[in-house]
């Protein structure tokens, strides 16, 4: 988990920021030798920079000067797996960037006023996201609110009706093969070739991608290890259980190494255990990887993304971690408390100072004392429990309620972006 | 060339897998052999030739060629492959010619199974081997063309009936503009130089001419521009259809 730290809030960012390392993508050798010559000491000219590089952990600042021999490093093709290709990419990175790095090629994913329409629907409209390394950005929306439409045109599936996207600096529509190399994907519903075996289907994957030998028998073994595929190689996909097939995508998807994996509803229609196991796996793999997840399931966003981007009628509504959403709810920092036979007078509660509702559910007799927005009120309702004698059973103070802040927020036309 | 050459052996690969390219070849071989023998008059015509073979060769493809390339599109846009397949470093010229030359190495397949009746001529008489070979060449260039064109129209449907249709009516098309009896009933209506392209545009007079033995270059050009501008016309529909 040590990689998942939880990415910046975008909303705070507005000097664009480069972060070398996502996983093995950096050189942090190279990194480190840069940094070393660049310090940043106090009243630094390069402080007030623009583009600044950090490198992962070591906190030095870079003036963009210092980007120039990266350039294309960011990008390295490590998933190229042609080593002539690998040499040109380095040679390029020697020569001198014909012009400033462009600002969207410091994201994994970005997409800019991304737009799809079907004859008079508009499934998705202007859609501007962006997931920066090491992100696991989940794209939560209601059925039919676009995230798969946005996902296929990323992949490069669909072309857009306006906007773009970059995979790894890549745009979709003027260097597709470029971006498709860089991304793992796995389609809703995780289709593949029933007809097939699951050896021959990933025998496929590698030589269609144009793996070298070596590397693709490595990753080959590596990847049907860490999907656990050994025992049900030679089986054809068309017999395979649901979490199997899903599975198989996933190993089809990762395959090549690539940078950015992008997942559409991986556990949908999933049972619970192969839920879970379709999540550590994702969890695991989030360690080295830029991850985008479609879903509609709130559970996932809470057990995979550290940013999540809320999309209804195809636009965005929210991009916030699950924790900001969680604080939008009317429930944070709510106390709430079961108290069996014995009355609680409502109005008690109601007169501690910033509480500003008090629910009864008719049902169970649960106590809800509601504060007034981003007061704690913990200790005062416990107090006075503890003054009025009161058995409580249990005693619970409420992060907030994930499914509450969603559908207020895709239900309400033209909420706030 | 990679991905083209990987798309065609999963394509040939997925042939025989399922019944269906036994079936095809079986009926294939079958109809091949009963109708040189019974309605091309082998062996009365008295000739160390593959000529009734050959004659026959165009109507069987009728039927046959759609059967094979009715699915190549349709099926991976109704399985929701095609998504798969596009979100691979592979361009759709890639992918449509890796497929095209999937389902035209499986017909090569059919042709030499028939190698039977070459032996069977050469026991029972002395024909030109040459004249036989240029047979086959034409014959598998003529189902190139219809191969095309099946992939053209099975791009454009997710339902196999209906590619199966389109591609029989097209071919079907292509075949009778050349006949005698067409060309005759269009005489007084149309200009000679527009009847003159009329006869030209027809599949079995090249593939005749070919048959004869003589590889001339027209006949050549036509088939590969044929295969090329229905191939074109397929990756020019599956780019259309990621837009719309």
């Amino acid at each position: 988990m040590a990689a998942r730290k939880p990415g910046p809030n975008p909303h705070e960012i507005r000097k664009p920021k480069l972060c070398v390392g996502a996983g093995s993508a950096g050189d942090p050798a190279a990194a480190g030798t840069l940094a070393s010559t660049h310090r940043r000491g106090s009243g630094s000219p390069f402080a007030t920079n623009d583009v600044s590089l950090r490198g992962e952990g070591n906190g030095y600042w870079l003036p963009r000067t210092a980007l120039a021999p990266m350039r294309g490093r960011k990008a390295s093709p490590h998933y190229e797996a042609n080593p002539r290709a690998n040499l040109a990419a380095r040679q390029r990175s020697l020569s001198p960037p014909p012009q400033p790095i462009p600002l969207h090629s410091i994201e994994m994913i970005e997409t800019d006023r991304l737009t799809r329409c079907y004859g008079p629907l508009t499934a998705v409209d202007a859609l501007s996201l962006r997931a920066e390394p090491g992100q696991v950005l989940g794209l939560l929306g209601p059925n039919g609110a676009g995230k798969s439409t946005a996902m296929r045109m990323i992949a490069g599936f669909l072309t857009p009706t306006s906007g773009t996207a970059w995979v790894c600096g890549h745009d979709v529509r003027k260097e597709p093969l470029a971006a498709k190399r860089a991304l793992g994907y796995l389609p809703e519903g995780a289709p593949s070739y029933g007809e097939m075996t699951i050896r021959e289907f990933l025998v496929f994957m590698v030589r269609v991608r144009g793996l070298e030998r070596d590397v693709a028998f490595r990753r080959f073994d590596e990847v049907v290890m860490r999907l656990e595929l050994d025992e049900v190689l030679d089986q054809t996909i068309g017999t395979l259980s649901k979490g199997l097939r899903r599975r198989v995508g996933l190993a089809q998807a990762i395959l090549h190494d690539p940078p950015v994996l992008m997942l559409d509803e991986p556990t949908d229609g999933l049972d619970p255990n192969q839920k879970h196991s379709v999540r550590m796996l994702i969890d695991a793999m989030a360690r080295e990887r830029t991850i985008l997840i479609s879903t509609h399931l709130l559970e996932e966003v809470h057990a995979l993304c550290n940013r999540v981007a809320i999309i209804a009628n195809g636009r965005l509504l929210a991009d916030a971690t699950p924790a900001e959403l969680e604080a939008r709810s009317r429930y944070h920092g709510a106390v709430s408390f079961s108290a069996p036979g014995s009355g609680v007078s409502r109005e008690m509660l109601a007169r501690i100072p910033n509480v500003s509702m008090v629910e009864v559910d008719p049902l169970d007799g649960r106590v809800t004392v509601f504060p007034r927005a981003g007061q704690p009120i913990l200790d005062d309702v416990q107090a006075l429990l503890r003054t009025q004698n009161l058995e409580v059973s249990e005693i619970q103070l409420e992060r907030g309620r994930l499914d509450e802040v969603f559908r207020q927020i895709t239900t309400q036309r033209g909420g706030q972006a | 060339m990679t991905p083209v050459l990987a798309i065609a052996r999963r394509e040939l690969r997925g042939y025989f897998v399922t019944p269906v390219a036994y079936v095809f070849m079986v009926i294939f071989l079958v109809l091949a052999g009963l109708l040189t023998f019974y309605t091309g008059d082998f062996y009365d015509r008295g000739l160390a030739d593959l000529q009734p073979f050959f004659d026959m060769h165009p109507w069987l493809y009728l039927v046959l060629v759609p059967a094979v390339t009715m699915s190549t599109w349709a099926e991976e846009r109704a399985s929701g492959t095609l998504e798969l397949l596009f979100s691979l470093p592979v361009t759709i010229s890639q992918a449509v010619l890796g497929k095209f030359l999937a389902a035209w190495g499986f017909i090569g397949i059919c042709l030499v199974l028939t190698f039977p009746i070459w032996i069977t001529v050469n026991y029972l008489g002395d024909p030109d081997n040459g004249v036989v070979l240029a047979g086959y060449v034409g014959s598998w260039l003529m189902a190139g063309a219809f191969i095309a064109i099946g992939t053209c129209m099975s791009t454009s449907t997710r339902s196999q009936i209906i590619a199966f249709i389109l591609t029989a009516a097209v071919c079907f098309l292509l075949l009778l503009v050349g006949q005698p009896q067409v060309l005759d009933f269009f005489q007084d209506a149309v200009p000679p130089k527009l009847l003159g392209a009329m006869g030209q545009l027809s599949i079995t007079r090249h593939a005749n001419a070919i048959a004869r033995g003589v590889l001339d270059l027209r006949d050549l050009v036509y088939f590969f521009a044929t295969i090329v501008a229905w191939l074109a016309a397929s990756v020019v529909m599956l780019d259309l259809k990621r837009t719309r």
